[in-house]
């Protein structure tokens, strides 16, 4: 296995407490001593800083708008400045080859894509688009929260003005800090890309803050599952249509039949098929009945002892309080059945429920 | 109390022993959102994975320290499994066993013993 590599802000996990686990290649902090049930509860009740520097951030000349566009189904030239808009880059099948938040920007478009999909989606991207710039002296942090606005505007007033997928740059102590508001967990909050040489500062400004705690990767998975977000590798792959990931939504209208600029991305006959026909499979959430937790790789029966389908992630939830799921099952499986989990030999029920499990408090 | 390299302790009730785990096990599972007991009358050999036990992290087993009768569980752990977190070594306790043969807690760690397995 290649050696992982350190965070930028690795002393300063170390020097909280943090414990360490490898991560698509980083070696990242899955928890401090608050533990990940304390973490989670903090980030819905407080504010949380996530150290996401994992993940690639990448930068695009205003004019591959065009080209950018034709590898994901989502509308990227009527993106106004000064926003963003999750979408993905699909596969000639109508898989993923991840999924991404796309900004755009005075002067570029910005990327976010997944740390294990930085290597595919660089080649991808430059397979078809140019000027394409991967962002290797930037941290990239997340304050998650209710409290996060008021956190965040103590060092930068300018921030509480922005509204859920508003993009903006703003100064702090000289550095620009490229800020949107959106995240991972489903509360309010900011990512915030700040240059290697201030972050480590940046973070203790707000580490200093009473309603601030650090939480870890643990917590993190918690939180987005509740809030029903898919991680991509476990409830999306290149062997996943959108459509059966329950990430239709994010079709841009503009992209589907009948839209002014309808179809033109991989695989856009095999979606605009499914988005009319349905797809083989769908996504569900599950509410094991007992207190056993369902976790990803589960495999799915019907009552009946047919194979379904399975969970593709899956945990407790500290916040709904009992286990959660999110699982990929065949489409003819009515809603009101009774879904039959193997776990460790053993079949046992869960309830299909609607996703997400803990509804986001968003600042639109 | 005697302790087992799997991060077991096991105390002497009566005719009895008392199984749980350490604080360290506890403290290195995290958040515990879920235990499964083994059931009461049955009979065990060194190693069976007889307790289940999830945290929010992952899945692990508890294993028999040694052979013999499970004759009670700690049905309160079912119903609140934060207690492993809370006390482990006390009101967290696993099941109790009927040991045919007591002398094998001679060849346990004692308290020092386990401190320096654990490198405290």
């Amino acid at each position: 296995m290649a050696e992982l590599t350190q965070l930028p802000l690795h002393d300063l996990h170390a020097e909280l407490g943090g414990k360490f686990v490898p991560f698509a290649g980083f070696n990242m902090p899955v928890q401090y001593p608050a533990g990940v049930m304390a973490e989670h509860i903090w980030c819905r009740e407080k504010a949380g800083l996530f150290d996401v520097s994992h993940m690639g951030q990448v930068t695009l000349p205003l004019d591959q708008d065009t080209a950018l566009e034709s590898l994901v189904p989502v509308d990227v030239l009527g993106l106004a400045p000064g926003r963003q808009r999750y979408g993905f880059f699909t596969t000639d099948a109508g898989g993923l080859i991840d999924d991404l938040m796309i900004a755009r920007r005075a002067t570029d478009l910005f990327l976010v894509v997944n740390a294990s999909r930085k290597a595919e989606d660089l080649a991808h991207l430059r397979a078809h688009l140019s000027g394409v710039a991967e962002i290797d002296d930037r941290a990239l942090l997340a304050l998650q929260g209710p409290l996060a606005e008021m956190a965040f505007s103590r060092l930068i007033p300018a921030t509480a003005a922005m509204r859920f997928m508003d993009v903006a740059t703003h100064h702090w102590q000289g550095h620009a800090l490229w800020i949107s508001r959106s995240g991972y967990t489903g509360e309010d909050g900011f990512e915030i890309s700040v240059p290697v040489m201030a972050a480590d500062a940046f973070a203790r400004a707000l580490l200093a803050m009473d309603e601030v705690a650090p939480i870890g990767l643990g917590a993190r998975d918690s939180l987005r599952l509740e809030a029903g977000l898919p991680l991509y590798g476990q409830d999306l792959s290149d062997q996943i249509s959108p459509i059966e990931a329950g990430q239709a939504w994010a079709i841009s209208k503009s992209r589907r039949p009948g839209g002014v600029r309808a179809g033109g991305y991989p695989g856009a006959a095999v979606i605009a098929a499914q988005l009319a026909d349905g797809a083989p499979r769908k996504r569900v959430g599950l509410i094991p009945e007992g207190r056993a937790p369902m976790r990803a790789g589960v495999e799915l029966f019907s009552a009946e002892g047919t194979a379904i389908g399975m969970v593709t992630s899956g945990g407790f939830g500290p916040t709904v309080g009992h286990p959660i799921a999110i699982a990929l099952i065949d489409a003819a499986t009515p809603p009101e059945a009774i879904i039959m989990a193997e776990v460790r030999g053993k079949r046992l029920p869960a309830k299909q429920a609607a996703l997400p499990f803990y509804r986001p408090n968003y600042k639109r | 109390m005697k302790y087992t390299e799997d991060h077991e302790w096991l105390r002497v009730d009566g005719d009895l022993v008392v199984v749980g785990i350490t604080e360290h096990a506890a403290t290195q599972l995290g958040d515990v959102v879920f235990v499964e007991l083994p059931e009461v009358d049955t009979t065990v050999a060194k190693g069976d994975e007889i307790v289940v036990i999830e945290s929010v992290k992952a899945a692990s087993d508890i294993l028999a320290p040694t052979e013999g009768e499970i004759v009670e569980v700690n049905e309160a752990l079912t119903a609140t499994p934060s207690l492993v977190n809370e006390d482990p070594t006390g009101d967290a306790w696993f099941f109790k066993m009927k040991l045919d043969d007591m002398s094998v807690l001679d060849d346990m760690m004692t308290e020092d013993e386990y401190k320096d397995f654990i490198g405290e």
